[in-house]
Order: structure tokens, then sequence, then C-alpha cells
């Protein structure tokens, strides 16, 4: 990236970046953290050119884009195809949530059997088309930035575009939860009142809301960069997690991360979805 | 947006259009014409299965609300809310009245001022002015769009003081809440809800002038009803509707059923007894008219509103009303908020079938568990809003098209884009990739 900061303002409005948000198996809360920055949106239509985001605009310009931004996961061969094509189109490409970047909520499937999750759910399952896994972007693709979280933090994803307009690399770290935690000044809900958490093997960016509510961190931005699941797993057993707790806590909307897949696998006994003892 | 040639009149004309914008989430449209006859109309839901229902199962009955908040988010405090309920009611617990309930109602004002003002300024308004979105509407009505963002920032702060954030709130528990704000949290917001309530007043009166075109819809209107008077609905009550059903959330399941049809993924909600209905804004409004705050029932007789809406187009004036119902209502609450003395109830599990039914911004949302003794979950249905409106939203379509058949293509195709965000689908909760065909054979 050699894009310059110091640009002068005619370079600006001349060569103004374009955007695209791409939205693929996903709730919708992640691109919609851009339209909840109230107070940065119109400065940042200003700074780039909007050329693909549906949920904002039906004006669409033709690719190639230089940032596109890609919320949510693959699972159908359509959009295996559909991501291929987007990066084809993207200089920069950045995956927001856990969805992109792990798999989201949905890659639960990938424990369980799709065409029994399918009858479940729908009454005529030969109509439904699916991959029988939900996959990040990441495995598809080359990625060139990827914010955690489920939601991502809005301050975090101004950061990310603003440190690509500034051909910078964003200032988005890999410690855990626990450090937000010491930062706010925040007990311990772990060390002070047995409360088990995930702060410790959590990548931080939420701001460590939950302790601060008193309860515990249940994980939504997924693995810190060097999380020891083990020693926390070892610790909430002694605090009272049974096997299937600790099965069901890293089995979120992470569940597809290699470190929380791991952890989780590493306590479950029992054929996947089978019933509590 | 292409129109592929042709003329009206017995040649054969498509019209398409290969996304609809301004909703959340994507998804089709079909409309085959032959003549001037309106043969099919079709929205057409592409949503990838995400299996919430198939994967709930084996999961702890607490961690329903953080889990299915994920369906959407734009509206994930109503899946936690109907969540919660629903649980609350398989366990024989009623958070009715106090603190906790009020806090609950509080959180759902900030969702319903949040969602309804990224609709009526971000996704709706822009159809009426003739922009492609709210961005390129700023140029030249930068004061409007500023306005609405700023209202929408006041329903953000309040969930994130209540809900710890935005998207997807972290504070919400079955039986309360992790953490009751304290009385001086809660006075932080009153200057922004002020200024958003002064807002909403102005923006009933904004959308009253907007262009409407004329039509007239009448179907069956399905909300809860609150027991209280003096309460428009929002988190508890039984279910209405203006052709007589009057039912307990519990019963839900005997009068709607679903059916999975090959042109969507999301399943179609139909009642049993008649068939299509209506859910949402326009459904509580006729409903519920005379709940509303006086407040807002004066904006919405001052903005030339009868007790019903029987204009689709006019959703956004009604969506208006109901954000000066939504401020008024959390001013209304914090003001009066006392402290509980613990953030929530004790839920202890039992071996039961709980039923919970909430309004969210677009519509009734309805969950049914059923748990074992020690609260793990057997069993879950969910009925969003938007899967009750798809019979509701194409019969508006095939209105809409047999009016305006002599509209050129491209304005027919605007024409029905709006009236699909009249009654702002939420198709993440349903869709995936909408695609707008209009065939004329």
């Amino acid at each position: 990236m050699s894009a310059d900061s110091n640009q002068t303002p005619a370079k600006q409005t001349s060569a103004k970046q374009t955007l695209a948000v791409w939205k693929f198996s996903s709730c919708d809360g992640c691109q919609l953290s851009l339209l909840d920055c109230e107070d940065e949106l119109l400065a940042l239509a200003d700074r780039l050119r909007i050329a693909y985001f549906l949920e904002a605009t039906s004006a669409v310009a033709e690719g190639p884009y230089d940032i596109s931004i890609v919320e949510g996961s693959i699972t159908t061969p359509h959009d295996a195809e559909r991501i291929r094509e987007v990066r084809r189109q993207s200089r920069t490409l950045i995956t927001i949530g856990a969805c992109a970047t792990a798999g989201g909520i949905q890659a639960l499937r990938n424990f369980g059997d799709v065409a029994e999750f399918t009858s479940i759910v729908y009454a005529s399952p030969d109509f439904i088309s699916t991959l029988s896994t939900s996959t990040p972007i990441s495995a598809h693709v080359p990625v060139d930035f990827e914010l955690n979280g489920c939601p991502i933090n809005k301050v975090q994803l101004l950061e990310v575009i603003g440190a690509h307009l500034a051909g910078r690399r964003p200032r988005v770290r890999g410690h855990s939860v626990c450090v937000e935690c010491k930062r706010r000044g925040t007990v311990c809900v772990m060390v002070a009142h047995g409360t088990p958490c995930l702060g410790p093997v959590t990548h931080a960016g939420c701001g460590a809301i939950c302790p601060a509510y008193d309860r515990g961190c249940y994980g939504c931005f997924g693995p810190m960069e060097s999380p020891n699941t083990a020693a926390l797993s070892a610790r909430m057993a002694e605090l009272g997690s049974e096997e299937i707790d600790l099965v069901r806590v890293y089995r979120t909307f992470n569940a597809g991360s290699a470190a929380f897949r791991e952890a989780s696998e590493a306590h479950e006994h029992e054929p996947a979805g089978g019933a509590p003892a | 947006m292409s129109a592929d040639g042709g003329t009206q009149g017995g040649e054969t004309r498509i019209i398409r259009t290969d996304y609809l914008a301004r909703v959340e989430g994507e998804g089709a449209m079909y409309v085959r014409l032959d003549g001037r006859t309106v043969e099919d109309v079709k929205l057409r839901i592409y949503e990838p299965p995400r299996f919430f229902e198939a994967f709930l199962r084996g999961r702890a009955f607490t961690e329903a609300p953080d889990l299915t908040a994920r369906i959407c988010g734009i509206c994930p405090v109503a899946y936690q809310m109907s969540a919660v309920r629903a649980m609350e009611d398989a366990c024989g617990v009623t958070i009715d009245e106090g603190p906790l309930r009020d806090l609950r109602r509080l959180l759902y004002c900030g969702e319903w001022i949040e969602s309804h003002s990224l609709h009526v300024y971000m996704l709706h308004a822009p159809d009426f002015l003739g922009y492609p979105g709210a961005v390129e509407m700023a140029r030249d009505h930068a004061g409007i769009v500023e306005q609405g963002l700023q209202m929408k920032k006041a329903g953000n702060a309040l969930m994130a003081v209540v809900g710890g954030r935005e998207v997807h709130p972290i504070n919400v528990r079955v039986g309360g809440f992790y953490k009751a704000p304290t009385r001086v949290q809660l006075r932080t917001l009153l200057e922004p809800l002020e200024r958003a309530r002064e807002t909403a007043l102005a923006t009933v009166g904004w959308a009253a002038e907007l262009p409407f075109p004329e039509v007239e819809r009448t179907p069956e209107l399905l909300a809860l009803s609150d027991p209280d008077p003096g309460s428009y609905p929002i988190d508890r009550g039984r279910i209405r509707s203006d052709a007589g059903l009057d039912i307990a959330p519990g019963e839900f399941d005997e009068h709607v059923v679903e059916e999975h049809v090959e042109h969507s993924n999301a399943l179609h909600a139909r009642l049993r007894e008649r068939g299509s209905y209506l859910t949402g804004p326009l459904a509580r409004y006729g409903l519920s008219h005379a709940q509303l705050r006086p407040l807002a029932r004066e904006a919405a007789g001052e903005a030339g509103l009868g007790p019903l809406c029987t204009n689709p187009f006019q959703s956004i004036v009604v969506r208006a009303v109901e954000l000066v119902q939504a401020s008024d209502e959390a001013l209304a609450l914090i003001e009066a908020y006392e402290e509980p003395d613990a953030p929530a109830v004790e839920v202890t599990p039992r071996r039961a079938v709980g039923h919970g039914a909430t309004e969210a911004p677009r519509g009734l949302l309805y969950h049914r568990y059923e748990i074992d003794e020690d609260g793990t979950i057997l069993d879950a249905r969910i009925v969003p809003p938007t899967s009750q409106n798809q019979l509701a939203i194409e019969e508006d379509l095939r209105a809409v098209v047999e009016r305006d058949l002599d509209l050129p293509d491209e304005q027919l195709s605007l024409r029905c884009e709006q009236a699909i965000r009249n009654h702002d689908p939420c198709i993440s909760c349903a869709t995936h990739f909408l695609e707008l065909t209009v065939e004329r054979g």
C-alpha cells in the first residue's frame, strides 16, 4: 500500500477510493455498524466513493473496487463462486464479523448433520440448496484484513477504513479481553465472583462490556492471538462448569475458529447434539 | 436495473432489477403479466438457511436470548425479548410489572427508535424524494438526513446504556438483566431523547407531506394488544386481529400455519382460518390507535391520519408516529425509574413448553420452546414478522401493478420496490438475494 494521507485536496477529490460492501450469510448487524456511525457516515461518504452498498443505496458502480468490506460466511455453492468474483474485483478485501472470519453461528452445522437440520426447519428440504458447512471468507480467497466481533465494534471499523486510507496498518491489537478489563478498571468477575469468563482467551475489541455488566465474557470476538484454552477450561471446571457447559461456551458465534473448535471438541464425549447426561 | 425493450399491449415486456436495495438482506421479486392481467406475483427469498431452530436443540434455555439475537442485527432486542418471555413462560415466571419490565420496555423503545429512524430516513425516504440512498439524498437535504441520523443515534445510545451495546446487546437474560442501570446513567439519556422526540414530531409532519400513490389495501391486521388501555403494544399481551382473532400467544401455533414454498427459503405464514395477514406498524396502529400516548395520537391526527391507515405507502408516517410514541415513552420510563432490588429474578427450569410474542419494529415475533427439566432445549419454533408478511406483501405488489400497469417499465419497477419497502422487510431474518423481474406476456 502506498497511498499517502497527505495528498493534495485536488488529488483527493479527483481520485476518491471506491468502497464496496458485500453480504453473504449473516444477520446484517456488522454492515449496520457502518450505518451506525451516525457522526462519521456523511464525512466518510465524502472521503470515499460508496460504489456498492445495497443496504444503503440502489446506486451501483462497476468494479473494480479499491476496498471491499465483506460480511457473512459461505454456505451455498453460489456464494462460493460469488466470493471469488468479489475478490477478483477488489484491490483490498477486508472481512468484518464472526461470520466472515470464522463461519459465524451458522457454523454450528459443521458439528451436526445438515440433512437432519434441514428437515427440522423446512417441511420440503428438497427446495433448499446449501453446503454442509459454513466457512469463513479466508477459506475461499485471500483476505487482506480480518476484523473480529459478533458484532464488530464500529470504532474499530472506522480505524480499519481510516488506516487503509492513510496507508498504514490498522491499530487492532490481538491481546485478550482481560487487558481491556484492566484498562477499564473492572474487577475480574472470575477471580472476585467465580463467574466463568472467556475473557482470557478472547480477542479484545468490544471494550470488555460483559464483565462491566457483571457477566462473564462469552467470546463473541473469537480467539485472541495466543489463547490458552486448556488452562482456562481447567479453571472453569474447578469453578463448577461441567463438560457440556465447556462444549457450549466455546461453541457459539466463533465455533468454527480453530482454537474454539478444538477447545469444544476436547470436552465432547457424546455424539454431536446428543442429549445431556 | 435494465429494461429489456418492448412496449405495452400484448408484446412481451420483461423488466428486471437485479437487486432490491435498501432492505435488510437480499431477495427477489417476480411479476408476470399476460396482457393486462397480473398472472403471478412472487416475493422470492434466497436466504441461505442458517438452521437456528435446529441447532438450538441441545442448548441451555439460558442461551436462547444471545443465540437468537444473531438472527437479526437490526432487531436483536426483539429476538431476545421473545426468547426470554417464552423461557419464563415455560418456567412459570411472569415479569409483567415493576422496574425489570420497565427496563425491558425501555430497551425495546431504543430498538424501535434505532430501527424506525434507519428505515424512515435511510431506507424509505429516498423512494419518495427520488434518490438512490440517504448519502445521495444528503447532498440536497443534509439537514433532514442529519436529523434522522441523530435520532437514530439516540436510540442506539439508549440500547448501549441499558443493553451494553447497540447491536446484539449483552445485558439481557432469562429473568431480567445481568446488571440494572443506575438512575444517574439513565438520566444521561434524557437530553438526547428529548431532542429525538422533537425530531420525531417534526418527522410526522414532514412525512405526511410526501407524495403518496393512492393505493388502498385492507389486509387482516394482526398485532399484540396490551391489557393496559394506556399502553401501546410492545412486550406483552394477547394476539388480536381486526377480523376477530383474539388468542393468547400460546395458541399461536393452532392458528398460524407455515408453508414451505419452492420460491422462498423463508416459510410463508398464514392464518388457518383466513389466509394472509399483515403485522407491523400499520397493524399495531390500526388495532391500538387508542392506546398511543396522547402526544403520538395528536401528532397522527394533525398529520391527517385517521385511526386506521389503509395506504401502505403511508407506513412511513405511521413509523414516524411510533417514533414519537417510543421516544415519549422512553422519557416517561426514565423519569419514573426506580432501581430494582435485584437485576433479575430466579428462573428454575422444568419440563415444559413456553411461548413468547413481542412486537419487533417490523411486527409480531413469536418464539416457542420445549425444554427439559434441566433446561435443555428440546424443540424450538421461531416465526419472524417478515415471513408472516410475505403473502400480504405479494398482495400489495399485485394491487400496485394492477393500478400502475401503464407506467413505463422502469417506473413500475421502482414503484414495486417501494411497495416492498413499505413493510420494511427484514430479509436477513429471511432472505438472501432479491431479484426483481416483471414479465409481461
